[in-house]
């Protein structure tokens, strides 16, 4: 495959800038390709981050011709029709340098929402039992492929407005939580997730539904945690 | 704001929370207009004739049809948007719920101005 | 405001929303229905004037907008303008009170 790449790739901190390089096509290029050829051939101070490079793992999230994706699976070919490449760092998280955010607000706000689960059984206690055609069931099912990788995060406008605003990952997360039956921490989680901070705060823009790599859908999960901390207050469970 | 960031708004769900975020922020504007205008009939129906008159005019009527539109599809996006947060959101049916919406508001709007041009 | 008091005003917003859902739809197929008969104050008038029925349909309606649009604005302020606090919320409360009471006034003078 003929011709060169025109790659405009952000550099520097949060007050950086656009550099531009000349990267060769190659058949079945993807961006992350792009990005490494820069690094290894062209100049060797290019911060970035990648993993499994197969679209397992979601380090390779960065910024694309304005959309977040991972670089990994993006084919160039799709991405840049006019042979013209922008490549940038993940939105609404502090840039360490050149291509890598410093992800810590994402998983503190993860963890705000409280994310994780708690367990109420003990090794004396039978196994749980979960029927896996159950509504609660199958809407955590349908949300639980998440890998944190933050391309919902960088998508939402809501987090760009709302410093505070936890995120649809974070979201998302807290929804598979709430219809574990196994989980304990109901009453805590549902105050974690609920207000201005929470859920409360989305207004259902959709696009991290519209750019999740694995096809999650957190305006579900966010819509179904308004209806939960609703129903939740009114009952007095929170 | 670059050019590029738009790309990522580019699609339907975006254009429905900003034209239901611009059509409220209209309406609340208009609102206390609104009131002021109807108390006029305080005065006697003359004087809110006075005041229907000068709503003849291009401009007023122009607005007018826009104000029609900006209800009629801030009740239909909200019919939308309760029918997300209340029943669910499933992204198959999304596209026809927002073009039913877009068609009942361009709707009303019509109606209205092929009445009052 | 704490978590709580979102959640209700929350729930607030949607209920007015539901009340509103009704109260438009009447108002947009009066609206139609006046301007295809010619719009002028002894029209508006004649029909609301001495009406209890159309005088409690416009309490309800200026009640569900006087909750609804406040919460509304308050969340642009917040989102677009960075205006958050105490302050805010006071100054919401006082629009929705102060659309509460023209409203009020508007159907005084066509329910005469």
């Amino acid at each position: 495959m003929n011709g060169t790449l025109s790659v405009a790739v952000w550099r520097g901190g949060a007050d950086g800038g656009y550099r531009t390089y000349s990267v060769p096509r190659r058949e079945s290029q993807t961006v992350l390709d792009v990005v490494t050829y820069i690094q290894r051939r062209l100049d060797p101070t290019l911060a970035y981050r990648f993993a499994c490079r197969v679209g397992m793992c979601g380090s390779c999230a960065m910024t694309v011709n304005g959309l977040p994706r991972w670089t990994c699976r993006t084919h160039v070919a799709d991405a840049a029709p006019d042979d013209r490449l922008e490549v940038g760092p993940l939105a609404h998280l502090p840039i360490v340098r050149d291509l890598v955010t410093d992800m810590r607000s994402f998983f503190d706000k993860w963890a705000r929402a409280r994310g994780a689960f708690k367990g109420t059984a003990t090794r004396r206690d039978d196994f749980a039992r979960v029927e896996p055609g159950s509504p609660a069931r199958r809407a955590v099912d349908a949300a639980i492929e998440c890998i944190g990788c933050g391309v919902c995060y960088a998508a939402c406008d809501v987090v760009a407005w709302n410093p505070g605003y936890l995120g649809p990952a974070a979201l998302n997360r807290a929804w598979t939580l709430v219809n574990d039956s196994r989980d304990g921490a109901r009453a805590q989680r549902l105050a974690a997730v609920a207000g201005d901070a929470g859920c409360h705060a989305c207004h259902t823009l959709a696009s991290c539904t519209e750019r999740c790599p694995k096809h999650l859908s957190p305006t579900a999960a966010i819509a179904g945690l308004k209806r939960a901390t609703a129903v939740g207050l009114l009952r007095g469970e929170w | 704001m670059s050019a590029s960031r738009w790309r990522n708004r580019g699609h339907p769900a975006y254009w429905a929370f900003l034209v239901h975020r611009l059509s409220g922020l209209a309406l609340a504007l208009f609102l206390p207009l609104h009131f002021v205008a109807l108390a006029r009939a305080l005065r006697g129906a003359a004087a809110l004739d006075a005041f229907l008159a000068w709503t003849r005019s291009p401009w007023v009527v122009a607005s007018e049809i826009a104000l029609v539109f900006a209800l009629a599809a801030h009740l239909t996006g909200g019919l939308r948007l309760l029918l997300v947060e209340f029943v669910g959101w499933k992204s198959e049916g999304q596209k026809a719920l927002l073009a039913v919406a877009g068609g009942v508001a361009a709707f009303c709007a019509i109606a209205f101005a092929l009445n009052v041009v | 405001m704490s978590a709580r008091a979102e959640t209700r005003l929350w729930l607030l917003q949607r209920t007015s929303a539901a009340a509103l859902a009704v109260c438009v739809a009447v108002h947009l197929a009066t609206i139609i229905g006046a301007v295809r008969s010619g719009l002028s104050a002894a029209a508006i008038l004649g029909r609301t004037n001495g009406s209890l029925g159309w005088a409690a349909f416009y309490a309800a309606f200026v009640l569900a907008v006087s909750i609804h649009a406040p919460i509304g604005l308050r969340g642009i302020a917040a989102e677009w303008l960075g205006w958050r606090g105490r302050a805010a919320d006071a100054v919401f409360a006082l629009i929705g009170i102060a659309l509460l009471a023209l409203g009020a006034y508007a159907i005084a003078a066509v329910t005469r």
